[in-house]
Parts: C-alpha cells; structure tokens; sequence
C-alpha cells in the first residue's frame, strides 16, 4: 500500500480522461453511445466519486445522499428560472447550496457513528422528500416537479435578450446542454471531480480520513479531533451530490422529489459497494455497470434473445430464451441482485478486488514465490515470540 | 530537585460499587522515568485513563505542566504533550507501517485539524524522512509499506511505541510496553527505552516484569487498591517489607 507518486497520479490522470472522452466510441458496440446515457453516467460518476470520499475513506455510511442530489437540482432549476439559462451559476448555487445544507445535517448525524449515522442520514433525506411533497410545495411544486416557463423572470437573460417563443434551453455559453455537447461538458466536469477525489486520496488529509476508519480511538488519542475531519468529508462528497443533481437539471430542466427518495440514496451505495469501496476506479465501475443494466439490459426482450442464440438449433435455443428471459427485460433487477450477492460473498472488495486477484495471478510466478519466500521466513522468525 | 512535570490530587474513580482509585496522589518529575507497580486491578490502568482524558474521575485533579487536564478531549491531552501506549496496541491496523507513524507525525506538526487536500502523502519527505528513523530505531524498516494489521503482537507493540515516539512527547505512558514480547524483544525495548531516557523525555511505565521494571525506573511507585503504598527508588523499593507483602510476594528480585 506504497502511495502513488504525483508522476503516477498523473498518468493515471491522463489515462483517465482518454477512457472517459472517448467513451462515445468505444460504447458503441455496447449499443451505449447514446448521449442521454453517456450523460448518466457522467453524472451518477460524479455522484459516486464523491459518495466513495465519505463512504471509502471515513467509513462512514450514509443512507441519505440522494436529499443533496436534490436540493441540487431544486436549486439549479431555481437558478435556470430566476437568473440564467446558463449552467454555470446553475452548477455554483446548487454546490453551494447542498454544501450548506450537508454542513448543518453533517453538523448534526455526525455526532454517532455505525448504524445510528446511517439511520439519521436516512432520517434527514426521508424528512426533505416528504417535505418536497408538502410543506416546501411552493419552492418544490409538488408531485408535478419544479418546471421552467416561458414567463420565467430570468433576469440575466432579460439583459441581452427578449424572451424568445417556446422553452428556452440550457447551455453553457452557447455549447447546448443536450446531446454529445452536453456529455463532453459532464464528462469534462467528471475528470475535474475524479483529479479532485485522487489529490484528497493521497492527500495527508485523506490518509487521516482512512486512519479514522482504521481505528478511531487511536485518532483520538493521537491529537486529532476527528469531528471536523468528518464534517469536512461529509460537506464535500455533499457538494459533489450538489453538482451531480445540478447536471442532472442541467441536461433535463426538471427536478422531482423522487430523486430525494431512499431508493436514490441506496443506489449509490450499491454502485459503491459494487465497484469497490475506497478504491478510486471502483465506484465509477460500478456507475457502468448498474446504468447498462438499467438502460439496455432493460430493453432486451425475447425476440433480442432469439437473435442471440440464433446460432443454435432451434429446440436448444428455446430452451436456453426460456430460461434467460426471466434475467432480461423487466427482469434486469434479478441479474443485477445476482450479480450484487455474488460480488458481496465472494469478493467482498468489489469488482477491483476481483481485478487485483487477476493482476495477481498473472504477475511473474517467480516473484510470487519469492514473497512467499519472505514472508514464511518471516513467520519463522517470530515464532519463538509467539510462543510465550 | 527537579520539576514536576504530573501531579495526581486526591483522586477517586468507583465503577459502581468498586473503588478503583480512592485518595491518589502522585507526583512525576520532569526527565525522570517512573514505573507504576502492583498486583492485578489494582488501579495502574485506570490511573493512565484518567489522565488522558478517557475516563473522567469523581473527584480530584490532573495537572500537567500547571495545566489543569480534567474535562479536556483526548486530543487537547495529546496535543498538549502527553501519548500513550495501550495495554492491547492501539494501531492502524488497515494502513502501511509507513503511515501509521506518518500520522501521529502530522499530529505533532499540523495541530488536531488541518485540511491539506492539495499536498501529496507522497511528497512529504520530511515527515517520511521522521518515521523511518524512528521505525529504524525499532527495528520494523523493513516492512515500511505492509499493512499493519498484519504484523504479529510484538510487532504491533513495537509499531504503537514508535508511534508514540515520533511526537516526541513531554509525557510517554507505556502500558505493559513488553507484555507478550520474547525476552530477546524485551532487551530490545529495554535498550530503546534506555536510549529515549538520554532524550529527557519523561516516561510513566506501567510493568509486571521486574526485570525490565529495575533496568529502566529511576523511581518506583507502588499502587495496591486504588492508592499509593510505597514510593521511592528502586532499591528503597526492593526493601520495603510493606511492598514484599503486597505485591511481590516474596518473589526473588
């Protein structure tokens, strides 16, 4: 567990932002290179990679990051409504503003930890969704969603510009919000996210958060106080919430409350767990994965799997439909529950546990046995001392 | 006569009905090293909690270097100079070696709170260049990046003193420092802690095992029941007949 040096970190960089800015092409044959998914993923990255900042390096389970997912949008659509069809004050308020409202709630469940943190997380997020639903109908608009208007003040708009006929759109100083355009700002915003997440990873700070994690106690008495470290990690992986949810009204004016609802929240758990928690690649895997299920597996039906097994004889390739049908199609969440029990049993670091175990086993042999080597040397060495 | 640097008041903590610390008082000079003796539960470790702010007692004070230490947090008493060295190691046990006396490094230099997002773990030589002196010194160098959890218990032991060291503490509290180690690894940490005397750091050592509890202490204190019976040098201490009875036993020294 050596930490990477500023040289790696930015070749890692490098390497990064070439897999996610050429996504359009290599998810082609995926049948994924849609924008409105390419979009999706970006933003659920982005909400994951900051997710993994608390959950991964504090430990700390948070059972209700989907109510700063929303106050994001609320307030990115507010913004859309009273300023500015641009989405760059859209983006600054609803950080901001999911900043301010993860200090007060961080402020407050942090004072537990275990499950009565993640109990009163999921309080506070189940308290603003049903509240988007009642008493907050007027910022909120209730079940209808907060909309934009053609007789939208806008008043930074008004400055340039009469109001035009029709909804405006949103964009980001004339580059539309919709289709490729839209992904590559997502995604430019995503690589920003993810160096941010690197540098706190190998920071002195994120080295303290996992040692919170690691043993608590020995923080404590090691001359830290741990509150304000945790606050810090709880208001930033809420401001990247804040970002995510701000996109995704970016891309889509419409902001529900059932993106505040627990479902959301444990969404981004499972992406988490799945992919790996408190590694750096690992929740954006995890993103991938449970959106392709969502958005394609989801759309496969029997004729697909027909297609599919067209290659065998016609009483086998039934055979085999009848039996994979009930995996794909409305049956999606059946694959992916299967595929969540498997990676929690048996590898319970995710999927880039299961990528170090490969990397393992195709490493030289040779330098295997030598550290195989040391290491029983070494037990021989402290064996008389565990005898006493 | 040199100045006291701890000075334990009237003391009293009960859990329940068991009292386990009745009337103590204490006084540790600067420089010096202490060793704490007496028999099972007779209140040594509950003494050390209350003085790092673990446990709060009923009555009575805490003074370090004429600062009152009674109602500060854990890390106030840290920072204010005191660390201590747990009974059963406290470590991390899911870091690297390198990193576990990384941070209580940072500790010393950067206060209880500092958020430095934008500096790399990697690039902080100085502090690197700290723990592995220290983790020369104890002899773990060579496994600087495995996970401390899985080194064995002496090991651990070891790791938690040079986590302890590299604060360079005014006050080093060491719980049972050698318990579980091989004599060959108690002479080692005898040695250590020899060296570390040099350094003037005053040390309170909490030690069943006489041999390393006379190589080491300039000054003995005797704790039977919750209170202090005996106190003086090593060989008042040896002695003392009220101190044969006991604790020792009898037991040849």
């Amino acid at each position: 567990m050596k930490t990477p040096t500023i040289k790696q970190d930015m070749l890692v960089m490098l390497i990064f932002s070439v897999v996610i800015l050429t996504m359009p092409l290599w998810l082609e044959p995926l049948g994924a290179n849609y924008p409105d998914l390419l979009q999706k993923f970006a933003i659920f990255g982005i909400f994951a990679v900051g997710y993994n900042i608390l959950f991964g390096l504090t430990g700390y389970l948070s059972f209700g990051h989907a109510a700063f997912l929303g106050i994001g949008s609320y307030t990115a659509v507010w913004s859309l409504k009273l300023l500015t069809m641009n989405i760059l004050p859209a983006l600054l308020f609803s950080v901001l503003m999911s900043g301010l409202f993860a200090l007060l709630i961080g402020f407050i469940t942090l004072r537990r930890s275990g499950i009565y943190f993640s109990i009163l997380t999921l309080a506070f997020a189940q308290m603003f969704y049903n509240l988007a639903y009642s008493v907050l109908t007027p910022i909120t608009n209730g079940e209808t969603g907060l909309q934009l208007a053609r007789d939208d003040a806008r008043v930074i708009d008004r400055l340039f510009s009469e109001a035009g006929e029709g909804l405006p759109s949103t964009d980001f100083f004339g580059l539309a919000m919709s289709g490729y355009s839209g992904f590559y700002i997502c995604a430019v915003l995503l690589i920003i996210a993810f160096f941010i997440s690197q540098r706190i990873f190998h920071s002195p700070f994120g080295t303290k958060l996992r040692a919170i994690k690691s043993n608590q106690t020995r923080m404590k008495y090691t001359g830290y106080s741990t509150r304000p470290y945790l606050l810090t990690a709880f208001v930033i992986s809420g401001m990247y919430a804040g970002l995510a949810g701000g996109l995704m009204a970016a891309t889509d004016p419409l902001a529900g409350a059932e993106r505040m609802q627990w479902t959301a929240s444990g969404e981004v758990v499972l992406m988490t767990i799945l992919g790996g928690v408190g590694t750096l690649i690992g929740p954006l895997l995890g993103v991938g994965i449970i959106k392709y299920f969502e958005n394609i597996f989801s759309a496969l039906n029997e004729q697909a799997l027909h297609q599919a097994f067209a290659f065998m004889p016609d009483w086998l390739a039934n055979i085999m439909v009848f039996l994979t049908s009930p995996f794909v199609g409305e049956g999606w969440h059946l694959t992916l529950g299967a595929l969540f029990v498997l990676i929690v049993v048996f590898l319970p670091g995710g999927i880039m546990q299961g990528i170090d175990l490969i990397k393992k086993r195709f490493s030289s042999p040779s330098k295997n046995s030598k550290t195989e080597h040391t290491s029983s040397e070494a037990r021989l060495e402290k064996a008389p001392e565990n005898g006493q | 006569m040199s100045n006291t640097i701890l000075e334990i008041n009237d003391v009293q903590k009960s859990f329940g009905g068991l009292k386990a610390l009745s009337d103590l008082n204490l006084k540790i000079e600067e420089g010096k090293v202490h060793a704490i003796i007496g028999p099972n539960g007779a209140g040594k470790s509950t003494m050390l909690n209350v003085c790092i702010g673990q446990l709060a007692p009923d009555s009575g004070t805490v003074t370090f270097n004429g600062e009152n230490m009674i109602g500060k947090a854990p890390h106030e008493i840290n920072q204010a100079g005191i660390s201590r060295v747990f009974q059963t190691p406290e470590i991390f046990p899911d870091l690297s070696l390198l990193q576990n006396v990384m941070i209580p490094a940072f500790a010393k230099r950067e206060g209880a709170f500092k958020m430095n997002i934008f500096r790399s773990l990697s690039n902080e030589s100085d502090v690197q260049d700290e723990a592995c002196q220290i983790l020369t010194d104890i002899g773990l160098i060579g496994q600087l990046h495995t996970n401390a959890g899985s080194l064995s218990r002496g090991d651990k032991r070891r790791l938690e003193l040079a986590m302890c060291l590299v604060q360079h503490p005014k006050l080093l509290l060491l719980d049972e420092p050698t318990a579980g180690m091989a004599r060959h690894d108690t002479n080692k940490t005898i040695d250590l802690l020899m060296k570390i005397k040099e350094g003037g750091m005053t040390k309170i050592i909490i030690e069943h095992d006489m041999h390393v509890v006379f190589s080491v202490a300039d000054h003995i204190s005797v704790l039977a029941q919750g209170t202090i019976i005996a106190s003086g040098t090593p060989d008042e201490i040896k002695g003392s007949p009220k101190v044969q009875e006991a604790y020792l036993g009898g037991a040849h020294l």
